[in-house]
């Protein structure tokens, strides 16, 4: 029995059967609508999150199973006090699988050492957000058909966008891969990213502040969100959350066949005006995540693909 | 230089970094020991500057490995008849179960209070732990 906790949980040879599996599952959604018959999947969501949830219960239905669970911890045992360990080890009778959601990090890891039952990482606190990553492999593996040799820009918050460390440390085992990391001096990648991710794989890779500067060297540009939730200061949010702002003026630098991808929720981090160009991938990307989570359950559940 | 005369056979704890020696007096759980036990704070030194020392007269059983994950400097000297007959450099170990504390607000181990503290050693050369619930860094 497998669990995802981190996106490094599978080798590159593993990650690329499931996005192979999520690409076969793109090409012929219905073939897949009965694999998962009479299986349930658990979303254990301890903190709210609409948009990961709603996905693994679509991927679960999509596949013909079933799903149960909890939204928040309020309306879990949780509120009771009861520990995580205790939690699993009875969902472990209800369900098939399960999806954890949890704001404490490391809360999955200690949820697959007492389960009976494949668990999967859905986020824990700034920590690990493996199907953010496979959802973001699985866009770039689709649309630009490979995820070697490409100059990949990431944008905005690079200091605490978990999505971010988790992409450079998913990127960082393919060939020929360049970082451009932009972002303001404050929210710099932190220095162990650096140092045991970029420079211990031997990754060319440059910081800078000017996003419009290293527009059309890119063949991907990754924004992220600036967080409130992140800072203690309200005023450092302000200062910092409108410095990365794209738009169409900026999209005239960049080459015609560049990627514009975003974990999404976005606030004003890409105008809207952005939304028509066909280089904004965004919402296929958050289509694909219910893709590779349907390829993901199916991979941990062993389920046989449909001839 | 240590003055170790008046000790007959004991353990030196020297060159740990000033200010740390009591940290390293709870974890070996000295003050349940019925032996004379010298703690040195401050002490001048050549290389560090200002180190603390531990001196035990008598016998004890001590992991220096372990030790050497509080305080990646500090040396053991085993002493024998008042003359040192063993000294140690500590060698990091691989993983460590409730020898230091995970700090990160954000970590499981911070609500549940049963799970073991796990750290892992990251980078030898740094001799970096993290945390295997969150990944921090221990910080010494």
């Amino acid at each position: 029995m497998k669990h995802i906790i981190s996106p490094l949980d599978f080798s590159v040879k593993e990650l690329d059967d499931v996005l192979c599996l999520a690409e076969d599952i793109i090409a012929d959604p219905k073939k897949y609508a009965n694999v998962c018959n009479g299986k349930k999947l658990a979303t254990l969501f301890y903190e709210p999150s609409t948009r990961t949830r709603l996905s693994f219960e679509a991927a679960m239905l999509n596949l013909g199973g079933n799903i149960l669970g909890f939204s928040s911890a309020d309306s879990s045992s949780a509120a009771k006090g009861e520990s995580v360990a205790d939690t699993i080890r009875v969902i472990s009778s209800y369900a098939d699988i399960c999806a954890m959601r949890h704001p404490k990090e490391g809360a999955p890891m200690v949820a697959a050492k007492y389960s009976r039952i494949p668990v999967i990482n859905a986020g824990d606190g700034g920590h690990n957000h493996p199907t953010q990553t496979l959802t973001d492999l699985l866009t770039i593996k689709n649309l630009k058909g490979r995820l070697n040799n490409l100059t990949v820009g990431l944008c905005g918050d690079l200091k605490f966008g978990r999505t971010v460390h988790s992409l450079i440390n998913a990127l960082v085992r393919y060939e020929n891969i360049k970082f451009v990391l932009i972002s303001p001096e404050e929210l710099k990648i932190p220095a162990y990213i650096r140092e045991e991710v970029l420079d211990a794989n031997h990754v060319e890779y440059k910081e800078v502040s000017v996003l419009e500067d290293v527009m059309p060297e890119l063949d991907l540009l990754y924004m992220t969100r600036v967080q409130k939730e992140r800072f203690f200061n309200e005023e450092d949010y302000v200062r910092l959350k409108d410095l990365f702002i794209l738009d169409m003026a900026k999209m005239e630098y960049a080459k015609d066949d560049m990627l514009v991808l975003h974990p999404l929720p976005r606030v004003n981090e890409i105008s809207t005006e952005v939304d028509n160009d066909p280089r904004a991938v965004y919402f296929k990307q958050a289509e694909y995540g219910v893709y590779v989570r349907m390829a993901l359950i199916m991979t941990l559940l062993e389920v046989e693909k449909p001839c | 230089m240590l003055n170790i005369s008046g000790l007959g056979n004991g353990i030196v704890i020297d060159h740990i970094k000033a200010g740390k020696a009591m940290d390293i007096y709870h974890y070996l759980k000295l003050d349940r020991a019925t032996c004379p036990v010298a703690i040195i704070m401050n002490a001048k030194s050549s290389k560090m500057g200002q180190k603390d020392i531990i001196k035990i007269d008598g016998p004890i059983t001590v992991d220096i490995n372990m030790l050497a994950v509080l305080d990646d400097q500090l040396t053991i000297n085993i002493i024998e008849n008042g003359k040192i007959v063993i000294k140690k450099n500590p060698t990091l170990p691989l993983e460590v179960t409730n020898i230091i504390k995970c700090k990160n607000p954000r970590c499981i181990t911070s609500i549940e209070q049963e799970l073991p503290h796990v750290f892992k050693l990251t980078n030898k050369d740094k001799r970096m732990y993290r945390c295997v619930y969150c990944e921090e860094a221990f910080k010494r």
